[in-house]
């Protein structure tokens, strides 16, 4: 496999940003990480993963989708949509590059959210293997290989060099454009390290979660469970999940006036909040109840309902250590699960 | 501890002072602790806890809780007693439904802050002699017990409880804090280096809400951000005036009523200093109306819903603006 030499990070780093826009995980004043628009110097982080997950770079929180300009009688209609450039998000985990797959089967399904592809379609998404995986992790629930992230292209490390691969045909184009920098490399230390990975991730706290008995058929069971009263009793009705999580992907649309127009902007939305999907009678979901379950219900259930299977959870962990009162999607699995 | 506790509820479940229990249940790992509400002894017996990590204020809870039938017994922490008096006063509380155990306050501990460590894969916290020993995946880590603490309890206000109907432990005494250092810091910055360090700080938000949610002080039925009739309703920080202005209305709106229970920072997932913009309000009504603790009491007029012919006049704004 190619690989470069982990003290020549700085090299390839600045050979990725001479071509393009490339975005890395770098530590904060306060320890969290998050990713940064990469500028010659910066070191790219340690931690296991970033606080916000890598979805704002497809889905932002805030986009202008159109503007609306007036003149007396007349409304201008103004696309407010530009080609993106190419950009490289680099360091990105396997639960999060799953997550895009997960988020692919949301925008690009007909009908396509061009706002998204148009994203989707300038990243590249270069992956990092993990090799600390932490308590809150529970990728292996949702058959995702933390030591063998997807992505257009992947990267691990043993250590002492960074290995690359490429997974597609835009990941062998980005590997192209540094291919000066790689050599050949032996990868037995590397298979190595990957092994020890796969052995702490069957160690974890989380390592015998399994969806087995959730998925489509199980809508009535669920969804008329008696533990939802007790689950959710806690819920601050916060936003926080929703908000960390790399597959939420609700969103509202609203109209801001300018005061001589108007500018259409979606954002995020959570289904925790209280005028989530109101209406013109109000909020279908009266209490924090019915929204509490909404959001495990959507995951655990009418996903898969509606794609083949799989599930709207990566297993992160992002949730389990920000959530307020420490209700999290493993929680409610545990007390839900009829087997 | 725990077990007294745990005994004390059973107790009074028993005898049929109360119904129900609030406090705190065991998560999944050593931190993960949920605020929960108890019925009978097996529950308690296999769920509540009380340890390093029972840090949520459990008041806000009691203005549904202490709504329904029945009567409901809170174990309060000295700074949890400060937001519920402040809750009766508000009459957001129904003080004749709640029973008061006052319970030991912290300091409690902060995961977040043994993560900051980059102590990963936790299994278990012990505290030995104000040493935490933390069981790992990768192997035992140690570190100092008070480099783990939560911000709000390193700047404790109060070890005494102000109200309660019995204590477990002995009362302790309203403490002589550090808590107005830092914004005495913020202070003594320019004004440009102050908004700098409150862009850095506001911009990270995400608009969770979280910190409003928790707050026991945030307790309108519909907040005005929430409202899509009040013309204010936003749900994201679309930009930075919008991301200032949640939290500086946030922080006028609680003004005078803040008792600096630390809940805000504590919750926010970017780790914004939020509650130093409450103590600057706090510091500021001390200084301009004479002391004044919200919580301490369910009686005295607060000094921002009283007039008094010595308040302090209006140019004061601009007497203190100067650079």
């Amino acid at each position: 496999m190619l690989k470069i030499s982990l003290d020549k990070l700085d090299k390839l780093f600045e050979a990725i940003s001479a071509s393009q826009t490339l975005y890395i995980p770098v530590d904060r004043e306060d320890g969290a990480a998050e990713y940064k628009k990469y500028e010659n110097g910066m070191k790219l982080s340690s931690a296991l993963n970033t606080l916000r997950s890598a979805k704002d770079f497809f889905f932002p929180q805030t986009e202008n989708l159109v503007d609306f300009k007036m003149e007396g009688q007349n409304i201008e209609v103004i696309d407010v949509r530009e080609e993106s450039e190419d950009f490289v998000i680099f360091g990105v985990r396997a639960c999060d590059a799953r997550s895009f797959t997960i988020l692919d089967k949301v925008f690009l399904a007909e009908p396509v959210d061009s706002y998204y592809k148009n994203r989707r379609d300038h990243g590249t998404v270069v992956t990092m293997a993990c090799t600390r995986p932490t308590e809150t992790c529970f990728c292996g629930t949702f058959g995702i290989d933390a030591a063998a992230p997807e992505g257009d292209a992947a990267c691990y490390s043993d250590g002492e060099s960074l290995f690359i691969e490429a997974h597609n045909e835009k990941g062998q184009k980005f590997i192209d454009s540094i291919s000066s920098l790689l050599e050949d490399g032996d990868t037995a230390k590397l298979e190595a390290v990957r092994a020890k990975t796969r052995e702490i991730l069957k160690k974890l706290p989380l390592a015998n979660l399994t969806t087995d008995n959730f998925g489509g058929d199980k809508l009535n069971e669920y969804f008329n469970s008696d533990k939802w009263g007790e689950l959710s009793e806690s819920c601050l009705g916060c936003g926080t999940c929703t908000f960390v999580c790399p597959t939420c992907q609700c969103y509202d649309i609203k109209d801001f006036n300018t005061g001589h127009g108007i500018k259409r902007f979606r954002c995020w939305d959570s289904c925790m909040y209280s005028d989530f999907t109101k209406m013109a009678h109000g909020n279908p979901r009266l209490t924090q109840l019915e929204r509490f379950r909404q959001r495990f219900m959507h995951k655990l259930v009418y996903f898969p309902a509606n794609n083949n299977g799989e599930f709207g959870c990566v297993g992160c962990g992002r949730c389990l250590a920000k959530c307020p009162i420490s209700m999290n999607i493993v929680k409610v699995m545990k007390a839900l699960e009829v087997k | 501890m725990q077990e007294a506790m745990i005994n004390k509820a059973k107790q009074l479940l028993a005898d049929g002072t109360v119904d129900r229990v609030i406090g705190w249940k065991r998560g999944e790992f050593a931190y993960d602790i949920t605020p929960a509400v108890f019925e009978t002894a097996e529950e308690l017996e296999k769920e509540f806890v009380f340890d390093d990590f029972t840090a949520a204020n459990v008041s806000k809870y009691l203005v549904k809780e202490s709504k329904k039938e029945g009567k409901i017994l809170a174990f309060l922490k000295p700074c949890d007693t400060y937001s519920f008096n402040q809750l009766t006063k508000e009459h957001r509380v129904v003080r004749e439904n709640v029973y008061i155990v006052g319970i030991p306050g912290g300091p409690k501990l902060d995961a977040e802050k043994i993560k900051a460590k980059g102590i990963t894969g936790i299994l278990g916290v012990k505290n030995e002699n104000y040493t935490l020993k933390i069981d790992t995946v990768y192997g035992e880590e140690t570190m100092p017990f008070y480099e783990a603490i939560l911000d709000k309890c390193a700047t404790c206000k109060s070890k005494k409880h102000v109200v309660y109907d019995e204590l477990i432990g002995d009362e302790g005494e309203v403490l002589d804090s550090n808590r107005f250092d830092m914004v005495e810091k913020l202070e003594n910055m320019t004004a440009q280096e102050r908004y700098d360090f409150w862009r850095g700080e506001l911009s990270k938000c995400i608009r969770c809400n979280a910190c409003r949610n928790v707050c026991p002080a945030c307790t309108c039925e519909k907040c005005v951000f929430d409202n899509p009739n009040s013309g204010v309703e936003n749900k994201a920080p679309a930009d930075s005036f919008e991301e200032n202005m949640f939290h500086i209305i946030r922080a006028f709106h609680v003004a005078g009523r803040c008792t600096d229970c630390g809940e805000c920072s504590r919750v926010c997932p970017q780790h914004i200093p939020l509650h130093l913009l409450n103590r600057k309000f706090i510091k500021d009504i001390n200084s301009l109306y004479g002391e004044y603790q919200a919580g301490e009491d369910t009686t005295s007029r607060a000094p921002l819903n009283d007039y008094k012919q010595d308040d302090c006049e209006t140019t004061v704004v601009h007497e203190r603006g100067v650079e």
